[in-house]
């Protein structure tokens, strides 16, 4: 009984390391959207390339699409952008909108990475219109929407390649499909 | 730019170094199964030469920030050349790769330390330094595999770097991690002491003893590097805190609350011999929980505003690392612990009862934190959803906890070793608890606001206590032939320590009762009330600065009897290279009372968003910290670790005479 005694502190470890393991696998910010089957809230906002243009929900409802939440001033983006890229070369529509960004660093960014989106939105700093109702708390984040204009999927975070080929893509196939 | 081949010859060093440290780890090893002195005494060289290979590699590493030179992935993240040249040098451990680097120089240093430390027998510095060895295999390994800090961008050099975090850009910060580190890496020595013993079975006194002085001067570097982590929190982050139960500092309290247990055990051990398959386990647990902290931080297993990048593949390895280490010292513990036994008595009134209480108290203290780290992460592989445990938990149980300590700590202070009688104790401790009781229960809670608040009271009493049991403590060493000047170092280090964490306990108790937080809109020329202290807003300037630009308030602070007393300088900045903005506070700072102001929002063009927080006794929070830091080192330049006869003594110990 004593002998067992002296193992326990190791039993405990391992178990400790159990979990440990299991948490590897699994993200900490990724916390369940509560809009996860909400319709995308009504918004008016205007485009990046022509700022009187405004655009509102009822224009880009319609088919699957992603919406990617991305600013110049973060880091995280460029890292995700490549990614973006990718899923637009491969048929998926993805509107950008530029948040709390200024236009001038929007466009040299754009130039220097290249413009995946097929359209922009522009919300300002300040102002409370989609990013606010989605409770976007940060950039990057990016969104689902499916042809009805329902909130499918939500990332808060960098999307990684692991992330496009392992749940991004597939949820937009399945949502295609679904029509 | 010419291109210089510096981190080439860093990597190279890296390499020689991972080489080094395996001579390190294996030859010894082998050598004590196979009985070969000759093989024993490559430890040293090898420690002497993974030392001077990993300074070499750091400051290559320096000198590529240095010059600027971004081609390196890392440089390129973490560094931008506006970057004043201080800031410069401690991005090298702003981030992942470069603090790692930093981690594995510290623990060479450490080796190289103990490698020259006079009075030790050959065939134990040779175990020890191979335990350490292997400790230093894994992460190298680790540095080599998955964090290179030398990899280059090629052939797509950026143009400039993308700038070091400006939370980290903080004279706080440019010390806070080496001392973090020295604390953290230094109770890696301690564990190989225990290792070492437990590998050889030679398990007297003398382990404990050697391993004392390592123990306590880690200690007193985790000690100084918590208090200046907390110290940065307050000032930096704008939020008036100075704890967060955030994961990051729990992992940096666990090794503390253990660590301080191990430095009490290990003296019950030394002087008394008792205790020592506790004593061993806390080191090997200190030691673990400091590896446990390391993955928290830099796994991404859980969110914190200090993790690292979320990298699972780093995660995976380090997880295998610290599997292997503390698993198998843990086994070696389950296996070779048993033939321990102890043939000394104590009765149930003696300080070694008591100090081991107290160290219960400090390792219960210490799964709670664990626990409430990691019940996030638990509950979420389990499936029952994510949460966070907040400050409540953490507060609920530890303060209760840390009452109960204080309460033993000062008992023990005045209690004998091995037994004690009742009626004598009663006799050391009257006057002491009278003046604990009356002043601190009854007479000074009323004193700062004219109300009586409980916590306050708990609170006040103890720091009594601790200064009562401590001054007595204090006299009663006094009372040699030699007097006061009798009193030696490492009793007066320990005075120093109680007395250290009695101003913290005092510091906590008045700012969490009596402090005052507010949100307030300030407009140019209207003053608003705090505390019956008048804030005024009198300027707003913008200016630059050499990688940021800011909005800079001028505030005057006017005192209840209306007289000016400072003119404070809040800044809001925005570090345009990361467009990442930051709050600079302005602090009135004073041994009573600190007066902190901090830019919030822009309202309109005259009228800002501010916050002002009233923090009675703050200061001594840290002030605590420092002194109990003061009283460690106190304690290990007592005369016994370095005088002649000590060492002689020592000799005589090693040669099995006592």
């Amino acid at each position: 009984m004593k002998r067992f005694l002296l193992f326990l502190p190791l039993i405990v470890f391992l178990l400790v390391g159990i979990f440990l393991y299991k948490g590897l696998s699994m993200d900490p910010s990724a916390r369940e959207s509560a809009l996860i089957g909400q319709p995308l809230p009504e918004f008016s906002l205007p485009r990046l390339t022509n700022p009187n243009l405004l655009v509102t929900r009822e224009d880009l409802i319609g088919e699957v699409f992603l919406l990617n939440v991305w600013g110049s001033w973060c880091p995280s983006c460029y890292d995700e952008h490549e990614e973006i890229v990718r899923m637009a070369q491969a048929g998926v529509p993805i509107v950008g909108l530029n948040y709390k960004d200024e236009p001038a660093k929007a466009f040299r960014y754009l130039s220097q990475l290249g413009n995946p989106y097929t359209q922009i939105l522009v919300e300002e700093d300040g102002l409370r219109e989609l990013a606010f109702n989605l409770g976007v708390y940060g950039a990057p984040e990016t969104f689902l929407i499916d042809s009805e204009g329902i909130v499918r999927y939500h990332l808060a975070g960098v999307i990684t390649p692991q992330l496009v080929d392992q749940v991004i893509m597939p949820e937009v196939q399945k949502w295609q499909k679904n029509r | 730019m010419e291109v210089l081949y510096l981190p080439e010859f860093g990597q190279f060093a890296l390499i020689l170094a991972l080489a080094m440290a395996c001579v390190q780890a294996f030859l010894p090893l082998i050598g004590s199964f196979t009985r070969q002195p000759l093989w024993l005494a490559y430890a040293q060289p090898a420690a002497w030469a993974q030392f001077t290979l990993l300074a070499i590699s750091f400051v290559l590493l320096s000198l590529s920030f240095l010059f600027d030179d971004f081609s390196l992935a890392y440089t390129a993240a973490n560094s931008n050349s506006a970057l004043p040249w201080f800031y410069k040098l401690s991005a090298v451990w702003g981030a992942h790769e470069g603090s790692l680097l930093l981690w594995l120089l510290i623990l060479a240093g450490w080796t190289f330390a103990v490698s020259l430390s006079r009075g030790l027998p050959a065939e134990v510095l040779a175990r020890v330094l191979s335990v350490l060895g292997f400790v230093s295999v894994g992460m190298l390994l680790f540095v080599v595999f998955t964090s290179n800090p030398f990899d280059r961008i090629l052939p797509r050099i950026p143009v400039d770097g993308a700038d070091l975090n400006p939370l980290l850009q903080d004279p706080g910060l440019i010390f806070h991690p080496p001392l973090l580190y020295m604390g953290y890496v230094g109770f890696a020595v301690t564990f190989a002491f225990a290792l070492a013993a437990l590998w050889s079975g030679q398990l007297d006194s003398a382990w404990a003893r050697w391993s004392r002085p390592w123990t306590t001067s880690a200690w007193a570097f985790l000690t100084v590097g918590i208090a200046l982590g907390s110290w940065w929190a307050y000032y930096e982050l704008g939020w008036g805190g100075w704890w967060f139960w955030d994961p990051v500092e729990n992992a940096s309290l666990m090794p503390w609350l253990t660590g301080t247990a191990l430095m009490h055990s290990l003296a019950i051990t030394e002087k008394r011999g008792v205790f020592k398959s506790w004593t061993l386990l806390l080191a090997i647990f200190t030691f673990s929980l400091s590896l446990v902290g390391f993955f928290l931080v830099r796994s991404g297993v859980l969110n914190s505003v200090h993790a690292f990048a979320n990298d699972p593949e780093r995660g995976f390895f380090l997880l295998i690392l610290l599997a292997v280490t503390v698993g198998a010292s843990l086994l070696v513990y389950a296996l070779r612990v048993p033939n321990l036994k102890a043939r000394v008595s104590y009765s149930l009134l003696s300080k070694d009862v008591l100090l081991l209480a107290n160290n219960l108290i400090l390792v219960i203290a210490s799964i709670m934190v664990l626990l409430g780290t990691l019940y996030p992460l638990i509950l979420d592989a389990l499936g029952s959803g994510k949460i966070s445990v907040g400050p409540p938990y953490f507060n609920a149980l530890f303060v209760p906890l840390m009452l109960l300590l204080g309460v033993f700590m000062g008992l023990g202070l005045l209690t004998d070793w091995k037994q004690m009688q009742w009626q004598k104790l009663k006799k050391k401790i009257w006057l002491a608890g009278v003046i604990t009781l009356v002043l601190g229960f009854a007479v000074l809670p009323w004193v700062y606001d004219g109300e009586w608040h409980l916590y306050v009271a708990l609170g006040l009493t103890l720091v009594l206590w601790i200064f009562t049991t401590s001054f007595r403590d204090l006299w009663e060493a006094s009372r040699t032939k030699k007097g006061w000047l009798g009193i030696s170092r490492s009793r007066l280090g320990m005075f120093f320590g109680h007395i250290g964490a009695a101003l913290i306990v005092l510091g906590v108790t008045m700012v969490s009762n009596y402090g005052e937080e507010r949100d307030l809109r300030m407009q140019i020329d209207q003053p608003v009330e705090v505390k019956g202290y008048q804030f005024t807003l009198k300027k707003l300037i913008h200016r630059e600065g050499p990688n940021y630009i800011a909005d800079r308030a001028i505030v005057e602070v006017h005192n209840p009897k209306g007289r000016l007393i400072n003119t404070l300088t809040p800044e809001k900045r925005l570090y345009t290279v990361r467009g990442m903005p930051m709050t600079q506070v302005a602090i009135e700072w004073g041994f009573l009372k600190d007066i902190y102001v901090a830019m919030g929002e822009e309202l309109t063009a005259d009228a800002w968003a501010m916050r002002v927080h009233y923090k009675p006794f703050v200061r001594w929070l840290w002030l605590g910290a420092l002194i109990a830091a003061l009283g460690g080192v106190l304690a290990i330049t007592d005369r016994r670790y370095s005088s002649k006869k000590a060492q002689e003594q020592l000799t005589a110990i090693n040669k099995g005479g006592v």
